[in-house]
């Protein structure tokens, strides 16, 4: 028995067996990235209070997170020679060489095309179009623009990361309301302090890849400046859903320690500047910053799914 | 039933292995896909499928 190719082209040299586990496809798919997604999406799925059935919410959120995993895929497609010389991203499937760059751009693209058209299918096209935005922006603009240009790659690319409840948004109510830009800003000022805080340990390793990160450019100084910055402006912001009545009494005591928390630790990487206790102080502000999302946005679930919500007295609404 | 022996040479076991994981991966998400599309029409379709004039 012969293959069509060994029948019609003998000469031709037999395609190279892939070593690629089943793992090593799922990791290209950032699934720590992608939970964040799907925990981020699911909020702003609930917030709302969708008239829509549980099974396209769910297909919907599950598409949204494949949209995510997608753009992971393409970005370490495009990325794989950064994750090459970088310790922390060197053992990826590309760079060790488990799965080939084509394999991972095959994948990519057709979880990214299968996860919008299904979105439009099942929930509506401005859902699909914002999903598809969203790839496009974190693989177009962040990866293959911003990220070797600018210092401030991460800010602009941070809308890509942040769009998440955006689009659960509008695939469960079909519009995008303030409730759904908020949640965006949230995470949007967020990103900045999260990154730099890492990018102030690990400047070398991005020095390294040739990755303009803000430390390498303007220096940890005037890094520290703008984490204490955004900090100051997140940790306020956090509040808004108080504001605009969808957060409640638990939304206001988790995201108020939770920005007073941030601002702390921002404060403490703004002062300490040298040595060991630097370093600490970052990889301090970095680990929080991750709790910084979760703790709000599980605040706002448990009022809105669980019934938890009790309205702050004193607001006109 | 065992497993055929593929055609081309060159193919060590923990290859075929992981080639075998890997035909078994997109099987299974295939039939996800399936049932996703099945359950995501009848709840499109909704109770008042039932409700029509024969």
């Amino acid at each position: 028995m012969s293959t069509i190719a060994q029948r019609f082209a003998p000469d031709l040299a037999p395609p190279r067996a892939s070593t690629a586990e089943v793992g090593d496809f799922f990791a290209l798919l950032k699934p720590r990235v992608m939970s964040l997604v799907i925990f981020t999406a699911l909020v702003g799925m609930v917030v709302v209070h969708p008239d829509v059935h549980p099974v396209i919410a769910a297909a919907s959120l599950l598409l949204i997170a494949v949209g995510a995993g997608a753009s992971g895929c393409l970005n370490m497609w495009w990325e794989a020679d950064i994750d090459a010389v970088m310790t922390r991203t060197r053992t990826r499937p590309i760079p060790a060489g488990r799965v080939t760059r084509e394999e991972a751009l095959a994948f990519g693209v057709s979880l990214a095309v299968g996860s919008v058209l299904m979105l439009g299918l099942f929930a509506n096209w401005l859902a699909a179009g914002l999903l598809a935005f969203t790839i496009l922006f974190y693989v177009v603009i962040y990866s293959m623009g911003l990220k070797r240009l600018t210092a401030q790659n991460i800010v602009i690319g941070g809308a890509a990361g942040a769009l998440p409840p955006v689009v659960a948004e509008a695939a469960v109510t079909g519009q995008v309301s303030l409730v759904g830009l908020v949640l965006f800003g949230i995470i949007f000022l967020w990103t900045p302090p999260h990154f730099w805080a890492l990018a102030l340990v690990k400047s070398e390793d991005y020095a390294r890849a040739g990755i303009p990160m803000l430390p390498n450019v303007s220096g940890p100084d005037e890094t520290r400046r703008q984490i204490l910055l955004y900090s100051l402006i997140l940790a306020p912001f956090g509040l808004l859903p108080v504001a605009l009545g969808f957060g409640g009494l638990v939304y206001l005591a988790v995201a108020g320690l939770a920005g007073a928390a941030m601002l702390a630790l921002s404060v403490k990487v703004y002062r300490v500047r040298d040595g060991q206790p630097a370093a600490r102080a970052a990889m301090e502000l970095f680990g929080f910053s991750i709790l910084y999302v979760f703790l709000p946005f599980s605040a706002l679930l448990a009022e809105h799914a669980f019934g938890f919500f009790r309205p702050v007295p004193g607001l006109p609404w | 039933m065992s497993v055929p022996t593929p055609p081309r040479s060159g193919w060590t076991p923990e290859e075929l292995k992981r080639r075998r994981a890997r035909s078994i991966a997109i099987g299974l998400a295939l039939g996800f896909l399936v049932l996703m599309f099945y359950a995501v029409t009848i709840a499109k379709l909704g109770p008042q499928v039932l409700n029509r004039p024969l």
